[in-house]
């Protein structure tokens, strides 16, 4: 969330042509910038003064079945305002200048495009190193960096001397995600083998959390394919768990003949709401933090545009609200790593049980 | 709604960074992570382990050195009593034996004294026997030397004994 980007684009509106001079003032668009900063871009935005951009240019690489592969700076779309390759971002500008609709050709997606910069429909696969995984790169590398000194100063100091400095941070943390998450959920032997896995699940989820709160980082768990992703994974961790007494549960539910053929497929539509619970709960938690950060901030520059008095009167009322927010969506990172790191340790707690009964977390 | 539609994009490669962070988490910083943990809490539970039976040993031994000690002091006072007991015995065989030693020995000594009584009496008797027969001896000469008061004498005498 760039809290620094929305301050310029209040004065220039949103992405103003910078060719022919033109400087159309536009109202402030809360919808826009707010959106444009809780989605993935192709370039990280850092911040704007004025008519200067600070943007990271970040690399699209782009499988295209018929053309090949092609890779290279997302500078050279300048913005959306170019073609390149063959390629070009999909903008506001370019919608309304080629008459094409909205629903098809969505906003900030690259399109194959022929020499008349018209789109080819060509379908192609966008594997670009986006903003969003430039920043879970970043926070992949630091987590690694971080538990890697973490295991360094337990092979120094050994078992027999007491954790010191982030060590004895991050070992409360490890032990309760051991004793209170892995094992009351995970029966038996079997809880040390996940244990590596749910700490896995919770520390990249609270990084990257954690990340998106600073301001000009990207909003990573707050998207669904992130989301996705990692529900996919924890999907992927239960299925490997189950055994026959699970799918016997399911597939033959204990109750009388006629309302089998009736609680089977409820029952099977049941292993797949868990995954896609925790899908949509951590993404539109963070989502959901974000923009009502966004928002709050997006207030000064509504009230700005009607008089520039009420928009700086507005200030100390927006500061208030956002520092409550920021601790608010603080607590909220750490929650909803916890939350999903647990229930994909109940799920997969679940899928192992040998007793009759089930109980339904959600 | 755009923002619900996951990219392939991105989905494929958080689920590539997500898997390499798990695979290279777990080797290097989890595994050995857990392992001190586990070691250092196994040796915790050692030393509570061993520290209780430790404990135990010692109240075990107190309880003998307590066992050792009441026998110990249980032996003196018995040692003692016997002790006084035969002190006390000797004291009263001593004083027995004392005081027949003693009624011996005042026994003996009136015995004597009362032997030397009676031959100091004898003698005192046949002393005062020759004195009598001698002052008669010599009142008699006397006596006899004169016949008229021999004669009143004797009448006298023979007057008295007429009165016995």
């Amino acid at each position: 969330m760039a809290v620094s980007g929305a301050f310029a684009t209040a004065n220039e509106g949103h992405d103003p042509h910078a060719e022919g001079g033109h400087e159309e003032k536009k109202g402030f668009n809360a919808k826009e910038v707010i959106l444009g900063h809780v989605k993935d871009a192709h370039d990280w935005h850092l911040l704007s003064v004025g008519d200067f951009h600070l943007t990271m240019p970040l690399p699209v690489i782009i499988y295209n079945p018929a053309r090949g592969t092609s890779m290279f700076s997302s500078s050279k779309f300048e913005h959306g305002h170019k073609s390149y390759e063959g390629y070009r971002i999909v903008d506001a500008h370019y919608l309304e200048a080629n008459h094409l609709s909205p629903k098809l050709y969505t906003e900030g997606k690259i399109i194959a495009v022929d020499a008349n910069d018209q789109p080819t429909g060509e379908k192609i696969y966008d594997l670009s190193m986006t903003k969003n995984i430039t920043s879970m790169i970043l926070a992949a590398l630091l987590l690694v960096i971080l538990m890697l000194n973490v295991a360094k100063a337990y092979k120094l100091r050994g078992s027999r001397q007491a954790p010191k400095g982030f060590q004895s941070l991050i070992e409360p943390v490890i032990i309760f995600m051991r004793d209170e998450v892995v094992k009351p959920n995970i029966p038996g032997g079997k809880a040390d083998r996940y244990v590596p896995f749910i700490l896995t699940i919770f520390f990249f989820i609270l990084i990257n959390n954690l990340l998106g709160l600073l301001p000009g980082s990207a909003n990573v768990t707050g998207n669904i394919a992130v989301t996705f992703a990692l529900a996919l994974i924890s999907f992927v961790a239960m299925m490997a768990a189950t055994n026959r007494h699970f799918w016997g549960h399911i597939f033959n539910p204990p109750v009388p003949g006629f309302v089998k053929p009736i609680l089977a497929p409820v029952e099977l539509i049941g292993v797949f709401t868990k995954p896609i619970s925790l899908m949509v709960r951590l993404f539109a938690n963070i989502l959901a933090g974000h923009i009502i950060i966004l928002s709050i901030i997006s207030l000064v520059f509504i009230f700005g545009t009607l008089n520039r008095g009420i928009g700086y009167g507005f200030l100390p009322v927006t500061i208030a609200f956002n520092i409550v927010m920021m601790l608010l969506e603080l607590l909220v990172a750490f929650i909803q790593a916890f939350i999903f790191a647990n229930l994909t340790a109940v799920f997969i707690g679940q899928a192992m049980e040998h007793t009759g009964h089930h109980d339904e977390h959600h | 709604m755009d923002l619900l539609m996951p990219e392939l994009g991105l989905f494929s490669i958080s689920l590539l960074i997500f898997i390499i962070v798990f695979l290279i988490l777990k080797k290097f910083a989890w595994k050995p992570i857990l392992a001190t943990l586990k070691e250092r809490e196994d040796s915790i539970t050692d030393s509570i382990a061993t520290a209780e039976r430790v404990k135990e040993e010692m109240a075990q031994m107190k309880a003998e050195h307590e066992h050792v000690l009441a026998e110990a002091k249980a032996e003196r006072s018995k040692i003692l009593k016997e002790a006084k007991e035969l002190k006390d015995q000797i004291i009263s065989e001593a004083k027995a034996q004392a005081q027949a030693e003693a009624k011996k020995i005042v026994q003996d000594a009136s015995v004597a004294i009362e032997n030397q009584k009676l031959a100091a009496l004898t003698e005192v008797k046949n002393q005062v026997g020759n004195l009598v027969i001698e002052v008669a001896e010599k009142v008699l000469r006397k006596e006899l030397s004169d016949k008229k008061a021999q004669e009143a004498y004797i009448g006298q005498l023979a007057s008295e004994i007429k009165m016995n």
